[in-house]
């Protein structure tokens, strides 16, 4: 069959380094065509290309799209014939009603009078065919992500999409939302949309994906068809990083040894809900040297526990006893949390983990200023010496500390949020969900560093919506569900199956 | 260590190249004060650079100096102030109903004038940083506060003369024990003492850098650089040494200047406030306590700008109930002149210096050259969104 859209031969320089290389990517109508590839890859950079961001003389090579050449000059140009990208970063605004959203730029007017009535019996029919059922006059900004990924993808419906292309769109959805949203691109795959995936996630590709283009170095690696069954995770990933992973958590011989931190009878009210409590009653500990996950589904309340943990960052009415070595410690603030050897790695490194616009540097040492200063004075050269070390030590990869951190990949910016809490030195580090959005090696230098950290003596507690990550780096780890403990499994026993339905038997 | 310390140094034409694109922002600063003043000098026919007039310009530009080292405090920190010229203006008319009405000494006059200014800042900083209320509503509710205060408190009329004592702080130069008479050598010794100091401070902060393996700033351009700040500097303190000597507001004003630096680019206390603007949210998760951190930002500001009350009452030796109008326009466009981001988190003190200067410049020159007060506008209007531009455009490169 004739390809919907080939592109051939794609090459793109930034400043004399080349981002795509000769890149081929041909999808065929009606096909789901995964992207993968390591962070830094390419992907982006290529569908940039494709949706006019980059226009023509920026890049060499030639884009045919429903059987002609296309040179798109702007995304306007490519959206009007049919290519529409929804980002991994949503771009709806978050006070408008859905409606309001998704007819945005392309309102039903007439002489610019808006005919609402019309917006909304289209919006509901849209909502029906990706499944949400929601009024067209709610807010944006009362949906959970998950629903927000739909409007966008009901949005891309309103303007007579050919072909879709997803960036990562669950990466931050819970499972059950996720495998809605695969259902739904099966769905729009019946209708004839081409759809272009780009994720991380393997497994979500092996389930939906009629053809998967692997991108390394920005070129293209190899194309497998899927016609003939899902292609082997281990193939995939052979092919995105170029060698043999042959594990993929580094091997770890945990020593475990006394209790060092516990939560006793932990509670924790909803910000603006006051009356809804978030966390209820909650115990846990961590020993010295242990590695403990805490499962759960998202919403499930792990990150407003560790946030409310870490100096009440979250939450209202928070009671309950923090204990660290069996004494009680006051952690009402991040200082005293901090001071008292806690560590917190947030999950959204962008918005809490860094000041972008910021250095390695300066980041670096942003937790633990007293480590660099004398009677309040910065010792320049000791903060780019320690910065360095950490460079060095995390195989950071950037052109030097002085970097702007906005500048560095995702894997990159998690190592340095890593560094600064590093050098605070804390005796408990909680991690949440810290290979969010990282690529494969990446991944694996985390998760070695991660069980170093640990071998040196550090209780770590890892949150996780990534189960296999849980069961090849922990100890132990804990179920977590509606704000409650609901199981607790040594590693060695745990399974997903069996956490899983810890949870189902929890929410029922 | 070995692989990170930066072994393979590039040839020095490309290093240089290098740290003056990377720079670029302060050499530019410089340089364009620079051109502005040769302008002016020329177009001037020398005036601008006679010794009457350049002290004429530090007086003029000292209080919107003062007043912009707090407000870049306050812009770097994600805020803004647009108080500052109202409260000037209400602390002159304090300052005035005290020392003349009341016949206060000025030194206790002077003291309870700055403490009213931190308590101003203190009360405006309390609901940006705690009640969080937007800086901009809560300054402009503050600026037409203080002006009708200023208004009640003189009674809508001139209040004035001040006694001799508090008028030196503006009009005052510092006194030539050498009694030199054609030249106040004095004032030239301390020039020349100052920038001493800041080569030797400028050398000993390089080696440090050195010392750790930082990338450092090439010799030549170094070298170059420093000796035309010392040369400028011993320059000027001549040109004022032929006339009265060093004013003494300048040496208010320089100390203020260094100790802004320093706090800026060295403490933690400014490092924080650089991370409170450019992420409050990973601020407050680091540990910075960045509501406290706002609320000193504003206390600061509060006193600078009573400091520069008192210091333009002085030099106009009466308080009028049109002091301080449309001064924060001045303070805040000599910040963004100088290279801060409206959105927090970039800025330099010695940018929002040179922005003041640049301003001040213009000011001084077009009124020589005999420019109107209407076109003067218009142009310090254009050179702001000029320079804003300029800032823009070699980012987004």
């Amino acid at each position: 069959m004739e390809p919907i859209l080939e592109m051939r031969g794609i090459s793109k320089s930034f400043h004399g380094v080349n981002a795509l290389d000769d890149v081929n990517l041909a999808v065929r109508p009606g096909e789901i065509h995964a992207v993968v590839g390591e962070n830094g890859a390419g992907k982006s950079t290529l569908m940039k290309v494709l949706s006019g961001v980059y226009p023509y003389p920026e890049y060499s090579g030639e884009i045919r799209f429903m059987g002609r050449e296309r040179r798109f000059r702007g995304i306007a140009e490519s959206e009007a014939q049919g290519i529409i990208i929804i980002h991994q970063e949503l771009a709806l605004v978050p006070l408008l009603s859905i409606a309001e959203n998704i007819f945005l730029g392309n309102e039903p007017a007439k002489y610019g009078v808006i005919d609402w009535t019309f917006a909304h019996r289209r919006t509901r029919e849209l909502l029906q065919k990706v499944g949400l059922k929601e009024s067209p006059a709610t807010l944006v900004t009362d949906l959970g992500i998950g629903k927000q990924q739909l409007v966008e993808i009901a949005k891309a419906l309103s303007k007579e999409v050919k072909l879709l292309i997803l960036d990562e769109p669950t990466a931050s959805l819970n499972e059950s939302d996720s495998d809605a949203l695969l259902q739904l691109l099966l769905g729009l795959k019946a209708q004839g949309i081409a759809c272009i995936l780009i994720s991380h996630k393997l497994s979500e590709i092996a389930k939906v994906a009629d053809a998967i283009t692997v991108l390394r170095d920005g070129s293209t690696i190899t194309t497998i068809d899927c016609k003939d069954g899902p292609a082997s995770e281990d193939l995939i990933i052979k092919a995105m990083v170029g060698r043999e992973m042959a594990d993929r958590y580094p091997p770890r011989t945990s020593k475990v040894g006394d209790t060092v931190f516990e939560l006793r009878d932990w509670r924790v009210f909803h910000p603006v809900h006051t009356d809804r409590e978030v966390v209820k009653g909650l115990n846990l500990s961590v020993k010295r040297g242990e590695i403990v996950g805490i499962a759960g589904l998202m919403g499930a309340g792990r990150t407003e526990l560790a946030m409310s943990v870490f100096g009440r960052s979250y939450g209202r009415r928070i009671t309950g006893t923090a204990l660290m070595n069996g004494q009680p410690v006051d952690v009402s603030t991040v200082r005293r949390a901090v001071d008292h050897g806690i560590a917190y790695v947030t999950e959204d490194r962008k918005s809490l983990g860094l000041v972008l616009a910021d250095t390695i540097a300066r980041n670096t040492t942003l937790s633990h200023l007293d480590g660099v200063s004398r009677h309040g004075v910065i010792d320049e050269g000791r903060e780019f010496a320690v910065a360095n070390d950490f460079r060095g030590k995390l195989a950071t990869r950037c052109s030097g500390v002085h970097q702007q951190v906005v500048n560095l990949s995702g894997g990159n910016q998690q190592k340095v949020v890593l560094a600064k809490w590093l050098f605070a030195n804390p005796t408990v580090l909680i991690l949440d969900e810290p290979t969010r959005g990282i690529d494969v090696g990446a991944k694996y230098e985390i998760y070695s560093l991660v069980a170093r950290l640990a071998e040196e003596g550090r209780s770590i507690l890892m949150i996780s919506s990534e189960m296999p990550e849980l069961l090849g780096m922990c100890d132990r780890i804990y179920v977590m569900n509606q704000g409650e403990i609901v199981a607790e499994f040594p590693a060695a026993e745990a399974s997903q199956e069996k956490i899983m339905w810890a949870i189902v038997k929890a929410s029922q | 260590m070995e692989q990170t310390v930066l072994t393979d140094p590039a040839p020095v034409s490309q290093r240089m190249g290098h740290f003056l694109k990377q720079n670029l922002r302060e050499y530019g600063m410089l340089l364009s004060l620079v051109a502005i003043m040769v302008f002016f000098q020329i177009m001037t026919d020398g005036t601008l650079l006679q010794p009457l007039n350049l002290t004429n310009l530090v007086l003029q530009n000292s209080y919107i100096i003062i007043m912009a080292l707090g407000m870049l405090l306050v812009i770097v920190a994600g805020y803004i102030d647009l108080s500052v010229g109202s409260v000037c203006g209400f602390i002159g008319a304090l300052a005035a109903v005290l020392m003349v009405n009341y016949e206060w000494h000025f030194v206790p006059a002077t003291l309870v004038c700055l403490l009213v200014g931190g308590a101003i800042g203190a009360a405006q900083g309390w609901f940006v940083a705690y009640f969080k209320i937007p800086s901009f509503i809560v300054t402009l509710a503050g600026m037409l506060v203080f002006k009708g205060l200023a208004l009640a408190l003189l009674n809508g009329q001139s209040v004035g003369p001040f006694p001799d004592t508090f008028q030196k702080l503006s009009s005052g130069f510092i006194p030539d024990w050498f009694d030199g008479s054609e030249l106040r050598l004095t004032s030239l010794l301390l020039g020349v003492l100052v920038a001493l100091t800041m080569v030797v401070m400028a050398w000993r902060t390089r080696s440090n850098q050195q010392l750790h393996g930082m990338e450092v700033e090439p010799m030549t351009l170094f070298a170059a650089r420093n000796s035309v700040f010392a040369v400028l500097l011993v320059a000027l303190s001549w040109l004022l040494a032929s006339y009265k000597g060093l004013p003494n507001v300048l040496i208010i004003m320089f100390a203020l200047m260094v100790a802004y630096d320093f706090i800026t680019s060295r403490t933690t206390i400014g490092r924080r406030i650089y991370a409170l603007g450019g992420n409050e949210k990973a601020a407050r998760l680091s540990g910075v306590r960045t509501e406290r951190l706002a609320f000193y930002t504003f206390v600061n500001m509060g006193v600078l700008a009573a400091l520069a009350g008192l210091v333009f009452a002085a030099r106009l030796n009466t308080a009028t109930p049109k002091a301080g109008l449309g001064f924060e326009l001045d303070v805040i466009a000599a910040c963004f002149i100088g290279g801060a981001s409206a959105s927090g988190g970039v800025g330099k003190v010695m940018g929002a210096v040179i922005g003041a200067f640049v301003m001040g410049v213009m000011n001084n020159g077009m009124s020589i050259l005999g420019v109107g007060i209407d076109y003067q506008q218009v142009i310090k209007g254009l050179v702001l969104l000029a320079a804003v531009s300029v800032d823009v455009y070699n980012k987004n490169k």
